[in-house]
């Protein structure tokens, strides 16, 4: 049933021409890195002044205002890539396990980004709490996850 | 003179045994790819306020003087994760295209780095709080953007083959940038 899904993702036309491309699939790859850079650049500057390691002002809360658009822009650059590459592969990205991993960890870590972190966020305060360094330190590790899950697929 | 130093080099039991490892090459070149999220993430956070895009309230020095430390760390462990990968297999990058592209953006975000704290980032007390910098920091941001960027897509493309100097025929410019040696 859930097969039958990705072998029709796989033949879609994006999954196929991406496939049958020499450039497509390294140039989306090469892009999904980049999105990964801005991802964790946007994310670690709020994280790292919610655990009180980084930048000490301003608030948390105007900091994360700053870093959105760019955290927003990465998730969007990363879905956008990262979609055709799934595409262009998905029979075999169905049977890897760090795949999964991702697929769960992903929705995840997405989930806490914008309810538990981004309540956290709206501190106007220049005072870290442990609940502040708490969400810091899932929020690395949730993403931690994604990006080491998403590493490993190459290996497999 | 240089390939057979790194023949000597990739022949040296250390460097076998990382590349036919089953974990550690892989675990090495996650690590040097996770850490992009470290090293260049905050570089850019750091160049977005130098270009004047977003943080404007937050002061530069703020930047410099507490995120940076972040970033060199992050540096410290693409060089020596970067380093090892080298190792593991000198001649093969050493003839990479992509792999020779990438070292002269290398030098490139270098200098901009050594010209950006050597000299722009000296008086910084006097636009500390600009939320649009002097030109010449939003120049040394852009160019940091763009050349990292580069370092960034250019070190990916060192996986592909496209222009292996074993796969020839390659075009003759391949073959002179790659330093390929053509049997005759």
């Amino acid at each position: 049933m859930l097969l039958s899904l990705f072998f029709w993702s796989e033949a879609t036309w994006l999954g196929t021409a991406v496939r049958e491309s020499v450039w497509l699939f390294a140039v989306l790859e090469a892009l999904h890195l980049l999105g990964l850079c801005v991802l964790g650049g946007s994310l670690l500057v709020v994280d790292l002044r919610m655990l009180g390691a980084g930048l000490a002002r301003p608030s948390i809360a105007e900091l994360a205002d700053y870093a959105r658009p760019w955290l927003l822009g990465a998730l969007a650059l990363s879905v956008a890539t990262g979609l055709p590459l799934f595409l262009s592969e998905a029979v075999k990205l169905y049977y890897i396990p760090s795949f999964r991993v991702k697929m769960v960890a992903l929705p995840l870590a997405l989930l806490f980004t914008f309810t538990v972190r981004g309540r956290v966020v709206r501190n106007r305060t220049l005072e870290t709490s442990a609940r502040s360094r708490l969400v810091a330190v899932a929020s690395i590790a949730l993403w931690l996850t994604v990006a080491a899950a998403g590493r490993w697929i190459g290996y497999s | 003179m240089i390939r057979s130093l790194l023949e000597w080099l990739g022949n040296t039991p250390w460097s076998v045994r990382l590349l036919e490892s089953l974990y550690a090459w892989s675990l090495v070149e996650s690590t040097h790819v996770l850490t992009l999220g470290l090293f260049v993430g905050t570089a850019v956070m750091m160049d977005l306020r130098l270009v004047g895009l977003t943080f404007g309230s937050v002061p530069v020095s703020e930047f410099t003087g507490r995120l940076l430390p972040w970033t060199r760390t992050g540096f410290a462990v693409m060089a020596v994760t970067g380093l090892l990968l080298f190792y593991s297999s000198p001649l093969r990058y050493y003839h990479n295209l992509f792999f020779r592209i990438k070292v002269l953006l290398l030098i490139v975000a270098g200098l901009n780095v050594w010209l950006f704290h050597g000299r722009i980032h000296r008086n910084v007390a006097a636009w500390d709080l600009d939320a649009a910098p002097p030109r010449a920091a939003r120049i040394a941001g852009a160019v940091s953007l763009l050349v990292w960027a580069l370092v960034v897509v250019s070190g990916r493309l060192v996986a592909y083959n496209w222009f292996e100097c074993d796969l020839q025929p390659q075009p003759e410019l391949v073959n002179r940038v790659a330093g390929c040696v053509l049997e005759p």
